[in-house]
Order: structure tokens, then C-alpha cells, then sequence
């Protein structure tokens, strides 16, 4: 009975001291909770099916999603393996060594000419023009507009804009025309509003909406090479932008004090603007019937060119990294070679994920897939980013603090709020040894 | 008053009554050093130094640099000002809504256990749940508030002026039922033969209230004062999700973005012990108040 009992104990302990080999190699992807991460789930688990890899997408609400990365990352956990970070984590997280170089990975696959430019210069390399790559670009994204295409074919509509304007009711080939649609459609009384734009102050969202008219303009937020703010951030194109901005913001509904993506969205499903800013990302659930009772009405455009014929839009979108801390770089690195594969690249684009694959954006295919992938396609080789620094989130404080009250409570005037905030940069800069 | 006997054996297992009592506290006190104690010394020690969480670079000391720079920060001057702005109408409004409440409740009336339930559910909601719904009743197109007021589409959260207003009303809500409780509690310890004296000397009720109540229920009123005023110094919660308009941002708001957006963690360290050194010095003031009240 004793010898017995024994050989069960040792058999026992064999098989739990084997057990960690005979399982499966996982890998954990850390993301922000979105469409695109449930996409990227789906494309992750045809990987798995290939090398059975078990490949787990997990995510956190975005307003969690900085916070909790970097808190794994600060105590140097292994809970993640990737990471697909914010673009203007990639100077914080590189500089405290969070981020694998991948600089090698880049030049043995030939990444800087396979991505789109844009995508690689923000997505991806730090500092700038440093040859330095963190991340590997895969999910572009940008701001892009919806519109009610019902309302702009309406032939009572466009014979009252052509009386009023002058000139015919289309989609805005500027920011003139932008500002004379939304101001055409504000029509309170009916419910019906002109436009529906960013203006959440908690984290990017406001800021990321501003960039849109600022660089349009002609503006811009600095040099990032040589971090010159001043008559830069507040030179008289930038405050034509800001001032532009702020127009745009009275002729939003009711109670747009506080607004991002769902809010944004929520403008066209409910009929109440003509208009509305958003990442692309968001755009699928606008073309659902079953989330936009007003798909079919429901068209889009890219960001339009401000009066001196400059046109960006503000950069979205995220690059995946090797978490430094990660247990399984080796089968990491394994996996992003299967990711970046054009094949994998276009299935990545089917199943809603906004590549950054050159040549899957430039297709035909790619183009005419949804009815905002033109404008998407048009957008990524114009889009402009915010600092990648490591102190950006207090650039991104002062900016919050500085532009709200203008933007959303009409304090004072666009001179006076970008000469202050470009004060509160300097200063932050000096502080950080960036400028003297 | 049964005398602890060291050397009693509690049972079979040889425990003495010592050792139990130890059992039971010491796994107390372990949890009160670890998550109180040390971060409390740690946080002091980091609050000297230029030490950023999101870097792995070693910190250096700095000193009082830390203080130095924020006490000589407008903005962190604004937030103390905003913060004391919206203390003082918080706090005085739980002061006058729960003392009311309570004088209400203090005398016989039907269903008075249910009523004085119902009146309690606030101060149990979760403070992040009771931000979201009231900023579904601000909502400036089909919030009831605008309806009732008779607002048309006033914004609320959106005006830099009535912002901190409107979160304020949200904390006034909120706890007053706890300044209620303290002033039912003091209320009913009030000597029933002081109110029958002063109606057989034909006392007015003004009279009445501000001779025998209220200086019989200072003490607890002062302590719910203590109370509040200590948690309305620490709001987060619901002012962070109702608001994020810079004239509503309170110190907890600023404090948070300072350590866990911009990841200064010594800078954010320093401001947390001004945050405590201000809320003591005021809570001192109070208890002396409390202890003339008391001698009275």
C-alpha cells in the first residue's frame, strides 16, 4: 500500500513538474478596449490555427489604457508581451527602456519602405530622423469626417445654400466651406445642429480635434527636432486655425462640452448633426444598419485644406512594441514577422483593421472596400502627429488647461491662449533640459 | 471590568488569552503599516526627491524643490482656491440641508424608519455611478433639472461659472444624509425637560433653537463639519466625471493627472503632503472649536 501511494505521488509530481512544457507558447497583446482590438483578436487567432500560438488580445478602456500600461511597465511585469501603445508613448516608453529596439527588425525586413512614410516616421522611429524604430505601425489611423449625405442632396437644402453662399452644396473642399455648411445646418429649433467635433479635455481628445484645423491652417505645434514653440504654436496662421476651431465648436448641439469618439458618433446615429469629426476607426459602426439607422445616408470625407491650401489631418493610430519585460520576445518577434506579411496585411484590412501596409493601402481593392477607405487612404499620407516626447503628457495638461476655457467657454482670445500655452512649453521643455 | 489572564489557556490547543488577542490584532496592525505606514514614510522620503515612476533612471534629491515649485505655481494656487470654493459651498450646504432634514425627522411621523432610510440611500451609491447620472440630469437637451427649472438648454457642466456649482450640488446630495444622521443623533440627546421649561416660560421657537438646540448639538454638528470638510478636500470621484473644465478642477483632479498622467511622482509626492498639512491645519482649527463648544 506505502510503495504503492508512493509511485502515485511520484507519478503525480513528474507530470506536474512536465506540465509547463507540454502546454501551448502564449502570447499576450495588451490594447485599448475598441473595434480594432476585437478585429486584431480575430486576426491573431488565424496565427494560432498556423503555429498554434495561443495569441490573446487583452484590453482596458482607453481613458485606463496609459495608466495601466505603464504601471505593469514601471514594475517591470511580464503581463504583457506586446503592446499596442499611443504614438506619443513611444519617446517616454523607449527612453525608460520599456520598448525593445527594434531598429534591427526594421532593416532586416525592410519595414521603412513596406509601411506607409507617415506611419513610420510616428508610428514608429524615435527620436525623429533618428533611425531609431520601437514599434512596428498597425493600426493607422487619422481623423476623418462623416456627413449626412440626405441633407446635402436635398434639393430645397441646396437651393437655399447656393442663395445664402454662392456657390453649390457639396462635401467642403475647405475649412471656409466647412465652417459655412455647419453654420447653414444649425438650426436648434429643429434639433438639427451643424457639426459635431472633439472637445474632451480629459486626456488627447480636444487637442487631436484642434490639430486638425491648426495644421490646415498652415500652424503647427512646434518643431520637434529642434522643440522651437514660439512663433511656431502661436504664429497668426495657428490662431486662424484656433480661432477656426472655435467656431466650428457654436455650431455643435447642446452640452458638447465634454466629447469624444462615442459622442462623435452618436451625432449622425441620432440625426442631430450634418457633420462630425472622428477617427476613421469609428467609422464601420456608421456604416452598420444596425448601429446607424442612417447608413445609407451616411457618407464621408478627409479632413479638408485650410485657406492657404495647406491640408493634414491629426494622426491616430498605433504601432505594436515588444514589451522589454516580456518573457517571449523571441516568439514575439516570431509573430510580427507574420504580421507585416502582405497577405496577413490584407486580411488585417478585411477584417477591419486599418493597415499601414504601403501597398495594401495604394490597392484598388483596399480603396473601394468601404465607403470611407478613399478617404482613409487619402488622409494617411497627410497626417501630422503631437509630440512623441516623454513629458508630453504635461504639453498635454497645459494645452487641456489653455485651450478649453477658449474653445468651449469663449474665455478670452486665440492670441492670448496659444501665446500662454506656448510660455507653459517653453517652460516645460527648459525643464527638461530640451531648450535653454 | 474582567481583567485579561495572560496565563488563562483559551482551550486544548494551549492558546492563552494574550496570544488570541495578538492573533486578532496583529494581522490589523500588519495591513495598517504595509498600506498605510510605509507609503505615508515612503511617499514623504520620494517627496524630496525628482523621481518619475514611467523611467527607470535613478532619482536624485532634490531637496525642497519640489515645494518650492509648487508653492510658487499659480495654477496649483488656483486649484487651492477652487478647492476651497467649493469646500466651503459643499460643506455648507450639507450643513443646512442635512440639519434641516434632521429637525423634520426629529418628532413623531407616520413611516418615519422608511422615510429616514430612503433619505440614506445616497451617501451608499458608488461616488463614480452617482457622477454618471448626474450628468445624464445636467444634460443640457433632456435632463429633468433644465425641465423642472425651467432652463430651456442651460449647460451646466459646460459654463465655467455654475461648473463648480454643479458639482457641488451633486456632493451636497450626496452627503447630506450623513450630516443628517449626526444631527438626528444630537437631537435626540437633547433633555426633553429644557423644551417643556421653555414652553412654560412661553419661549419662542427662534428662541428655543438657538438657546437649547443648537448649542446642545455644536459638538456633533462640529464633528460632521470635521468629517466633511477633511472629504470634501479629497473629492475625486464624481467631480473627475461630471467635469473636466479647469475651473472645476480640484486638487484630488490635479493631483491624479500630476502622478498618473504625468507620471511626476516626486512632484505629486510633495503635493499630496501640502494637501495633508492643509487638511490637519484645518482640522485643528475645528477641533479647538469643537473643544470651547464642549467646555460650554
Amino acid at each position: 500500500m506505502n510503495r504503492s501511494f508512493y509511485r502515485l505521488l511520484a507519478g503525480a509530481a513528474a507530470v506536474a513538474l512536465s506540465a509547463p512544457t507540454a502546454m501551448s507558447q502564449e502570447l499576450t497583446i495588451f490594447w485599448a478596449e475598441w473595434d480594432p482590438a476585437n478585429y486584431l483578436q480575430e486576426l491573431v487567432n488565424e496565427y494560432e490555427a498556423e503555429t498554434g500560438v495561443v495569441v490573446t488580445v487583452e484590453t482596458t478602456p482607453w481613458s485606463d489604457f496609459q495608466t495601466k500600461a505603464f504601471t505593469e511597465f514601471n514594475a517591470k511585469g511580464s503581463a504583457y508581451d506586446m503592446i499596442v501603445g499611443d504614438s506619443q508613448w513611444l519617446g517616454s516608453a523607449s527612453e525608460a527602456g520599456h520598448y525593445v529596439d527594434m531598429t534591427e527588425f526594421f532593416a532586416a525586413n525592410n519595414l521603412t519602405e513596406i509601411m506607409a512614410p507617415a506611419t513610420v516616421k510616428y508610428y514608429a522611429e524615435y527620436p525623429g530622423n533618428s533611425g531609431k524604430y520601437w514599434a512596428v505601425p498597425a493600426e493607422g489611423d487619422a481623423v476623418g469626417w462623416s456627413y449626412r449625405k440626405d441633407w446635402f442632396e436635398d434639393s430645397a437644402e441646396m437651393a437655399a445654400f447656393k442663395e445664402k453662399y454662392g456657390y453649390d452644396l457639396a462635401v467642403p473642399q475647405d475649412w471656409k466651406q466647412l465652417i459655412d455648411i455647419a453654420e447653414f445646418f444649425h438650426r436648434p429649433d429643429e434639433n438639427r445642429y451643424g457639426v459635431a467635433i472633439y472637445t474632451d479635455n480629459s486626456y488627447d481628445a480636444m487637442v487631436m480635434g484642434i490639430e486638425n484645423a491648426l495644421f490646415s491652417y498652415g500652424g503647427g505645434l512646434g518643431d520637434y527636432e529642434s522643440y522651437q514653440v514660439e512663433g511656431i504654436l502661436n504664429s497668426d496662421k495657428s490662431i486662424e486655425g484656433l480661432e477656426a476651431y472655435r467656431k466650428l465648436y457654436s455650431f455643435t448641439p447642446p452640452g458638447w462640452s465634454k466629447t469624444f469618439f462615442v459622442e462623435n458618433n452618436q451625432a449622425i446615429t441620432e440625426g442631430l448633426a450634418a457633420m462630425s469629426m472622428n477617427y476613421f476607426a469609428f467609422f464601420p459602426a456608421l456604416v452598420n444598419p444596425a448601429t446607424n439607422p442612417h447608413a445609407a445616408h451616411t457618407g464621408f470625407f478627409a479632413n479638408p485644406k485650410g485657406p492657404y491650401g495647406d491640408q493634414f489631418a491629426a494622426l491616430g493610430g498605433q504601432g505594436i512594441s515588444v514589451v522589454a519585460y516580456s518573457e517571449n520576445q523571441e516568439e514575439s518577434f516570431k509573430f510580427l514577422e507574420w504580421f507585416i506579411k502582405e497577405e496577413t496585411q490584407k486580411r488585417w484590412a478585411e477584417l477591419g483593421g486599418y493597415t499601414a501596409h504601403a501597398a495594401t493601402l495604394e490597392s484598388e481593392e483596399f480603396r473601394n472596400a468601404t465607403p470611407y477607405n478613399e478617404a482613409f487612404f487619402q488622409t494617411m499620407f497627410m497626417v501630422k502627429d503631437f509630440w512623441a516626447v516623454p513629458e508630453y503628457a504635461e504639453l498635454l495638461t497645459a494645452a487641456n488647461t489653455r485651450l478649453y476655457p477658449y474653445i468651449v467657454g469663449g474665455e478670452g482670445n486665440a492670441k492670448e491662449v496659444l501665446d500662454a500655452l506656448a510660455a507653459d512649453w517653453v517652460e516645460t521643455f527648459k525643464k527638461y533640459g530640451r531648450v535653454q | 471590568m474582567t481583567r485579561l489572564n495572560v496565563d488563562a489557556r483559551a482551550s486544548a490547543g494551549g492558546l492563552s488569552d494574550l496570544s488570541i488577542r495578538n492573533l486578532f490584532i496583529i494581522p490589523t496592525i500588519a495591513f495598517l503599516i504595509i498600506f498605510n505606514v510605509f507609503p505615508l514614510i515612503y511617499s514623504l522620503a520620494t517627496a524630496f526627491t525628482d523621481y518619475r515612476a514611467s523611467t527607470s533612471t535613478p532619482s536624485n534629491w532634490v531637496g525642497l524643490d519640489n515645494f518650492r515649485e509648487l508653492l510658487s505655481d499659480p495654477n496649483i494656487w488656483r486649484n487651492f482656491t477652487i478647492t476651497a470654493k467649493y469646500v466651503i459651498i459643499s460643506v455648507t450646504g450639507q450643513l443646512f440641508v442635512g440639519f434641516g432634514l434632521a429637525m423634520l425627522l426629529n418628532r413623531p411621523i407616520p413611516l418615519k424608519g422608511l422615510i429616514t432610510t430612503l433619505l440614506l440611500l445616497p451617501m451608499m451609491m458608488s461616488p463614480a455611478v452617482v457622477g454618471l447620472f448626474w450628468k445624464l440630469l445636467y444634460d443640457p437637451s433632456f435632463g429633468i433639472i433644465n425641465y423642472f427649472l425651467g432652463l430651456g438648454k442651460f449647460e451646466w457642466l459646460a459654463d465655467p461659472q455654475m461648473a463648480l456649482y454643479a458639482v457641488a450640488m451633486v456632493d451636497i446630495w450626496m452627503w447630506s444624509p450623513f450630516v443628517m444622521l449626526l444631527s438626528l443623533a444630537g437631537l435626540s440627546a437633547v433633555p426633553k425637560h429644557l423644551y417643556e421649561a421653555a414652553e412654560i416660560d412661553r419661549a419662542g421657537p427662534f428662541y428655543t433653537f438657538f438657546r437649547i438646540t443648537l448649542p446642545l448639538v455644536a459638538p456633533i454638528l462640529l464633528i460632521a463639519i470635521i468629517f466633511r470638510t477633511m472629504e470634501a478636500f479629497k473629492t475625486f470621484d464624481h467631480a473627475y466625471i461630471l467635469s473636466t473644465q479647469p475651473t472645476t478642477e480640484l486638487i484630488a483632479i490635479r493631483l491624479y493627472k500630476m502622478a498618473f498622467l504625468e507620471w511626476q511622482t516626486g512632484m505629486s509626492s510633495a503635493f499630496a503632503y501640502i494637501v495633508l498639512i492643509v487638511v490637519v491645519a484645518i482640522t485643528n482649527i475645528y477641533v479647538k472649536y469643537l473643544n470651547k463648544a464642549k467646555a460650554r
